[in-house]
């Protein structure tokens, strides 16, 4: 302990008395922070200073992973490239036949929209991120991509992955977004059993691997393999997108509702390139709106099929 | 001449940026959840031994800096970190006495207490997380005690 007092520098008594003084100020200055950030959108610009500010050093701590992923890209064999291009024209093939029976279906889609009066969906626009290799916070299920403000991104934006829903964006900042997880615990999302059409909500459980149904009757029309879609309700996620797959459905007696559980469609924890949609027109909630100004960004625009 | 003596206050912005780092290098999810806060404990040694440079407004900024990486509302690390430098300031002299597995031990309820304030400001603002795995950080960060101030006496001490 010698060693280390050696360090110490002398330590007046009047700062010491002003000690407390500082530290009320500081807490004070935190409180308001908090309250401020928790009240409204107030803060938008401070946050995006100090997310503009954690950028380098998050690319930082990033770089290993990333630096993997490129040694690993670029030191792929001539037979493998081959092999994955083959898979690739395969799978390229097999889209472009479905897409055309899309088109066709959409068209019809529309023809009906006409009949009916009512009004055209409108296409949306989808935009690639890709995911940071860094670690929030342990507790919670989000992560950090590589898009903010400056391409366009805003609060709310659905984001889907190859094979279903992922989650939404929280917190924008200026270079980077933070996206929360499905299978966070603060997470709800509106969901449609595909099957038969009944609607319930699906909150995450902490677990990359598990949504929650906590809401349903034991009597409720649910099986082991139903297919969640999103219903659409709730204004973030467009309807008819694939959630997840009950996985356990437990009708416990004594309990009124049933403990149904659900794997996510999205690889939530393995996911490295996702898509953000752009944020549901709010002309598909008041009819009453102008039509949506197109995201002036840098984006892949591709139109995502309203069905499966 | 030690880098600490001839410019401690990059000294000490430097030992913050390298904890602000390993606290969001991605690891396992099993080391991930035991994962001690690095940036609070480089903290918490600083007020202990440099009061004059790593005060509460170290303190302040490295809280802050934590918020701007994985904040969920902005100035909750703030409000922590202030508060545990406050303490650990305000008993320095005494916790200094101690011998060192002795402030370990002190180190751990001060983790356990920062936990708990992060758990109430998430809990008032809507967020809050119940699960046992939220007080596994302070065992191993008590731990890391020992090695980290050893580490970091012998980069500050002069001659």
């Amino acid at each position: 302990m010698s060693r280390l007092s050696e360090v110490r520098t002398p330590y007046s008594q009047s700062r010491a008395s002003s000690l407390g003084l500082r530290a009320l100020i500081l807490i004070g200055l935190s409180v308001a922070l908090i309250v401020a950030d928790y009240r409204g959108q107030g803060l938008n610009a401070v946050r995006r200073g100090l997310s503009l500010m954690a950028y380098p050093l998050q690319r930082l701590v990033a770089a290993p992973a990333a630096a993997w992923d490129w040694a690993s890209s670029a030191l792929t064999t001539h037979h493998s490239l081959t092999d994955e291009n083959s898979a690739l024209k395969n799978a390229a093939q097999q889209n472009s036949i479905k897409l055309q029976r899309l088109t066709s279906l959409e068209q019809e889609n529309q023809q009906l929209r006409a009949l009916l009066g009512a009004k055209p969906a409108l296409p949306q626009t989808a935009q690639a991120a890709t995911i940071l290799q860094i670690d929030l916070d342990r507790m919670r299920q989000r992560v950090l991509i590589d898009q903010g403000a400056r391409d366009g991104l805003t609060r709310g934006q659905p984001t889907i992955d190859a094979n279903g829903v992922f989650g939404q964006t929280v917190t924008v900042g200026a270079m980077t977004s933070e996206v929360i997880l499905l299978s966070d615990p603060g997470h709800a999302i509106p969901v449609r059993i595909e099957r038969n059409g009944l609607r319930t909500v699906a909150i995450g459980s902490g677990d990359a691997h598990r949504l929650l149904l906590p809401y349903l009757p034991r009597n409720a029309d649910v099986q082991v393999g139903d297919t969640l879609v999103t219903s659409g309700l709730g204004g973030v996620f467009p309807a008819g997108l694939p959630v997840a797959h009950i996985v356990e459905v437990n009708r416990d007696p004594s309990e009124p509702l049933a403990l149904i559980s659900a794997q996510p469609a999205a690889a939530l924890d393995r996911a490295r390139h996702i898509l953000v949609l752009s944020a549901v027109p709010v002309a598909t909630l008041a009819p009453t709106a102008t039509p949506l100004t197109q995201r002036a960004a840098p984006a892949q625009k591709l139109r995502t099929a309203r069905s499966r | 001449m030690s880098a600490y003596t001839r410019h401690p206050m990059l000294f000490a912005t430097v030992v913050g940026l390298i904890a602000l780092m390993l606290a969001a290098i991605p690891l396992p999810h099993l080391l991930d959840l035991i994962r001690p806060d690095f940036l609070l404990l480089v903290v918490m040694w600083f007020a202990l031994m440099t009061p004059r440079i790593g005060g509460l407004t170290y303190a302040w900024i490295a809280g802050l800096s934590l918020d701007a990486f994985r904040g969920l509302v902005l100035g909750e690390n703030a409000f922590s970190f202030v508060v545990i430098a406050y303490l650990v300031h305000y008993f320095y002299l005494r916790i200094r006495m101690f011998p060192v597995t002795q402030q370990a031990l002190i180190v751990m309820s001060l983790l356990w207490l920062y936990q708990f304030l992060l758990f109430w400001i998430d809990g008032m603002t809507g967020h809050a997380i119940t699960g046992w795995a939220r007080w596994l950080p302070a065992i191993t960060g008590a731990a890391l005690w020992l090695p980290l101030s050893g580490l970091l006496a012998r980069y500050t001490q002069r001659s």
